[in-house]
């Protein structure tokens, strides 16, 4: 499986963020997306997604499911981490895998590799900002999606988590998965550097 | 299918919780129609006359009260990105969250209507009739609300636009919503006329709503 974007444009805001981009990736390979404040991270992530319609440029993914575009094989996790804060951490666990469909996971295992099945019951309002974390990273874990999209994935997170997310990363890269990581602190883990921005 | 249904139990359970909004409209809806005989005055007869156009405009405002939370909510803390990107068509996942929401917020409006219609001395057949007006037109204004509810999703405080949005839309249901009640209650027109385009109006809508919300989110979003 390969990932590339070719001469990727993005325009936000009448403003030109980043232009004549190439990225590629393989199967098993992560690309880390580093650079300044402003440099256009988040918004390459988005196009990535499918989010943002980039203004010039073509993305493919080659050798995934034919049948499904780029951001359905995708997950995305976005500085937001889509939690209802009326839910308790279970639900919330088990809407996303409902509806994202297709090969998933128990979702109580998915809680234990996060470490946070203790809290099961608890609703998503009193979690802290590492355990929201920790529980949208369940959700990577809970449907299998070749294609992780990661903003700023360990932000939040103490040592511990960090380490167990290496982990999950290294497992997900050596299931044949690929990831595009934006990021500003060592991923810890092989990755190659994608630098953005620079002077911009 | 399994995704549909999970995201309509989802947008239940949240409404029904603390914080959701499926209590205000009732209590909105309450207090518009106890307040309006103190309004109008003790006189028996020109409430009940009044009643079904009453009930009617309460239950309209009260669905466009909690219809501005449909999209922003999601939007606010990244779920809709995740919608946007789902397997699941866009226009499938509006009409399920609209269908949700009606539901959560429109049901207990209907259900609501037979206590608030002895409050203006509306007899049986009166409340019958309103009720199932409101049964077949509700419908109708949740899904033209969720277009403009989709094209308010990124602004901060919508709400007040969203209501300029949809409230031409939903006068003609408001029209032939108390047209028929005012059928069944004293005719001349017979019931079946003006309800039968009511429920045109909620076909179409039901129709024509999740479309217009899906495109308006997917040239929203940024």
């Amino acid at each position: 499986m390969r990932l590339s974007g070719r001469n990727l444009k993005c325009v936000r805001g009448g403003r030109e963020v980043f232009s004549g981009l190439d990225l590629s990736a393989v199967a098993g390979e992560a690309l880390a997306i580093t650079g300044p404040n402003g440099s256009g991270k988040t918004s390459l992530l988005r196009v990535l997604a499918g989010l943002l319609v980039p203004a010039e440029g073509s993305i493919a993914l080659e050798g995934g499911d034919a049948e499904l575009s780029l951001p359905e094989q995708a997950h995305y996790l976005g500085h937001r981490d889509a939690l209802k804060p009326a839910l308790s951490v279970a639900e919330n666990l088990s809407f996303w895998r409902d509806f994202l469909g297709g090969e998933t996971r128990d979702a109580g295992q998915c809680l234990v590799a996060v470490a946070l099945d203790h809290a099961a019951h608890l609703p998503a309002a009193y979690l802290s900002a590492g355990q929201r974390r920790r529980l949208s990273i369940a959700r990577l874990l809970s449907v299998r999606r070749p294609v992780w999209l990661l903003d700023e994935p360990t932000s939040a997170l103490d040592a511990a988590g960090q380490a167990l997310f290496v982990g999950l990363m290294r497992d997900h890269l050596a299931s044949g998965g690929l990831i595009v990581a934006a990021t500003h602190l060592p991923l810890g883990i092989d990755a190659r550097d994608l630098r953005m921005g620079g002077a911009a | 299918m399994s995704a549909l249904a999970a995201l309509i139990r989802r947008d239940i359970r949240i409404a029904l919780r603390v914080g959701g909004g499926a209590l205000i409209g009732v209590l909105f809806f309450l207090t518009v129609t106890v307040l309006m005989p103190f309004a109008v005055g003790p006189d028996l007869a020109l409430l009940s006359r009044l009643g079904p156009a009453i009930l009617w405009l309460g239950a309209l405002l009260a669905s466009l009260l909690t219809l501005d939370r449909l999209f922003t909510a999601d939007h606010e803390d990244g779920s809709l990105d995740l919608i946007v990107m789902s397997r699941t068509p866009l226009e499938l996942a509006c009409a399920a969250k609209a269908l949700a929401h009606w539901i959560a917020a429109g049901l207990p409006l209907i259900i609501a209507t037979p206590i608030l219609g002895l409050l203006l001395n509306l007899d049986g057949t009166a409340t019958l009739a309103v009720a199932a007006t409101l049964l077949a037109g509700t419908p109708a204004l949740t899904f033209t609300g969720m277009i403009g509810a989709a094209l308010a999703v990124t602004l901060h405080r919508g709400g007040l636009l969203l209501a300029v949005l949809v409230l031409p839309l939903s006068i003609p249901v408001l029209i032939f919503g108390v047209a028929a009640s005012q059928a069944a209650i004293s005719g001349p027109l017979p019931f079946g006329t003006p309800f039968s385009i009511l429920c045109a109006l909620s076909l179409a809508s039901l129709v024509i709503g999740p479309f217009a919300a899906a495109a308006s989110l997917r040239h929203g979003l940024d």
